[in-house]
């Protein structure tokens, strides 16, 4: 399974990280060998399996819908890069 | 008075008890060991004094009043993706460098509840992802038994504290082996509970149906009083246990006369050292001599691609869990570029070290259309073969004894390059990670000066019965609290 240095960038663009020419050579390299590596479970035979996502049985787990305080206010923005009239300031999303 | 800091935290509880010394002492003790030996092990991201000293306080009126548990007043470290209000809780990572979380993690609340004195922040490997600390933001740990060496990761701080006498007990986290790979790496004794059993509210995730919270102590009744305080039902986790469980404590010093124990063949495997082969062998003679069952025959054939399932399953899982640092709401932000989206590009290619981005690019490539069915639907199962074949393995033995991992400490540097020789580290700790069960390593000797960890595996919510045995071998083995000199 070898990975392309176009797939990396794809692959990097899905995944939100800019990347300089010289890591998607080396992510190229090492993914690809990584991968290779996992090529020996195409061989168990899971024909007759179910997937398993999560190792107890538990489904649907719900609470009581009770009203509660949230964290304060002030209390989250101080971890907040840029604020501004108590919200998170951001980049405009649209252009 | 002066080497507190030895004593085992049960050692330190009749200590306290029978008032021979006082909590503020105690801790003097640990921060003054603290400032000895800090500065080689580089065990915490953030020491925390000044809370420990107010802690100390509270566990002597504690005491006086008669509320005291028994950890009232006991240093603990934290490992570093604990959340704990007020207190700087980085992950090991530059992308949470100035994070400080606004509540706490269920863990450390039952810390608070018990009385504990929280002395640090451990170090570890950036999210938990490692197996050596190296991938920390912050520089390596080293290990006590000999600093040139990684104490394992990726809870490698919480290890080398417990090891160094940085603190008496600590908590860790375990994904793949995260725990016991580092507790074995630094002669301790560490236990990833069953999934499920420990809260993971407030705790920066990684991969959420691995993760998993537990202890790291210098002997086994240390890891069982840790373990009885942060277990429990806690609706903030939906994953979390509802059943009630019984302590772990009541299944100390028990006979283990007739135990079953299950030795997979599967883990004896090249690449195994020779000195931690031997002290397996012995071990299992010790378990004969305790009149145990000891069946070397069995197989686990799937043990093999436990590594693949979970290098998929767990990059996948962290793929989609870090995808909240986009630097908006907190942490590490990028903000000198042109656009937003260039800016949560930045922002995460700058904050974010080389394993963390190499481990979102494989989980987003499993993910990812035209892949999800070769990669991450066949990992989830072979995962349940896994699982079929472990269960299979109960209905004819109690526990099952494997080592902990293939080699002794290695050296700062020798595998931080090559990612696959760094994830083979894991290789005896994955199985029973992706299968959800619980497990604890016990020191079981030394090979060339350094410690070999014995891996003790058992059922679902069966620590009662890996305790029994843990805590049986400690005692017939006599090693317990043994520290390097430092």
């Amino acid at each position: 399974m070898a990975l392309t240095p176009e797939d990396v960038l794809h692959i990097a663009k899905l995944a939100r990280i800019a990347l300089t020419e010289a890591e998607v050579e080396r992510l190229a390299d090492q993914l690809s060998g990584i991968l290779d590596h996992f090529s020996a479970l195409s061989a168990v035979d899971t024909r007759s399996v179910e997937p398993t996502a999560h190792p107890l049985p538990l489904f649907n787990v719900m609470r009581a819908d009770e009203v509660a305080s949230s964290l304060p206010r002030a209390e989250i923005l101080k971890n907040a890069p840029e604020q501004e009239d108590g919200f998170f300031r951001v980049r405009a999303v649209l252009e | 008075m002066s080497d507190l800091w030895r004593l085992t935290a049960h050692e330190a509880h009749e200590g306290l008890r029978s008032k021979q010394f006082t909590a503020v002492e105690l801790t003097e003790s640990v921060l003054a060991r603290m400032e000895a030996v800090e500065p080689r092990v580089h065990a915490y991201i953030t020491t925390t004094a000044e809370v420990a000293l107010e802690q100390a306080h509270q566990a002597d009126a504690r005491f006086a009043a008669g509320t005291a548990t028994p950890l009232t007043g006991v240093p603990v470290a934290v490992k570093d993706l604990i959340v704990t209000a007020g207190v700087r809780t980085t992950a090991g990572s530059r992308i949470l460098e100035n994070f400080i979380p606004p509540y706490d993690s269920h863990v450390y609340e039952q810390l608070l509840r018990a009385g504990a004195v929280m002395v640090g922040k451990a170090n570890m490997d950036e999210f938990a992802m490692g197996s050596s600390t190296e991938h920390s933001a912050f520089g390596p740990s080293h290990n006590p038994w000999n600093l040139s060496l990684v104490p394992g990761g990726s809870s490698g701080g919480s290890a080398a504290a417990v090891a160094a006498g940085e603190c008496l007990v600590a908590l860790g986290s375990d994904t793949g082996g995260s725990i016991r790979q580092p507790a074995a790496l630094c002669g301790v004794v560490g236990m990833d509970p069953t999934y499920g059993r420990v809260s993971r509210f407030g705790i920066i995730a990684f991969g959420s149906s691995l993760d998993q919270v537990g202890p790291i102590g210098r002997d086994v009744e240390d890891v069982v009083t840790m373990a009885d305080c942060i277990s429990g039902h806690d609706p903030r986790d939906s994953t979390s246990n509802p059943e009630p469980l019984p302590d772990l404590r009541h299944y100390l010093g028990r006979d283990i006369k007739g135990l079953r124990i299950g030795v997979p063949k599967e883990y004896f495997i090249a690449g195994m050292e020779e000195g931690v082969k031997a002290r397996i062998e012995e071990a299992l003679a010790v378990f004969e001599g305790l009149g145990c069952i000891v069946d070397r025959d069995l197989s686990l054939p799937s043990t093999e691609h436990a590594l693949a399932v979970y290098y998929l399953i767990a990059p996948s899982e962290a793929s989609a869990n870090l995808a909240r640092y986009d630097g908006v709401k907190y942490g590490y932000s990028d903000r000198s570029h042109g656009t937003m989206w260039e800016n949560m590009e930045h922002t995460r290619a700058g904050g974010f070290g080389a394993e963390v981005k190499r481990r979102i690019m494989l989980g987003t490539y499993a993910l990812s259309a035209g892949y999800y069915d070769a990669y991450y639907l066949k990992a989830q199962k072979v995962r349940t073969v896994i699982n079929q074949e472990f269960q299979e393995a109960f209905g004819r033995y109690d526990v099952l004894v494997t080592p902990t991992s293939p080699t002794v400490a290695f050296p700062i540097g020798a595998k931080v390059d090559d990612p696959y020789a760094m994830y083979l580290n894991d290789i005896y700790t994955l199985p029973a990670s992706v299968a959800g069960l619980p497990s604890i390593s016990v020191p079981c000797g030394l090979s060339e000066g350094l410690p070999v960890g014995l891996q003790i595996i058992g059922n679902f919510f069966d620590e009662p019965r890996i305790v029994m045995a843990a805590h049986a071998f400690e005692r017939a083995l006599g090693w317990a609290n043994r520290l390097p000199e430092l």
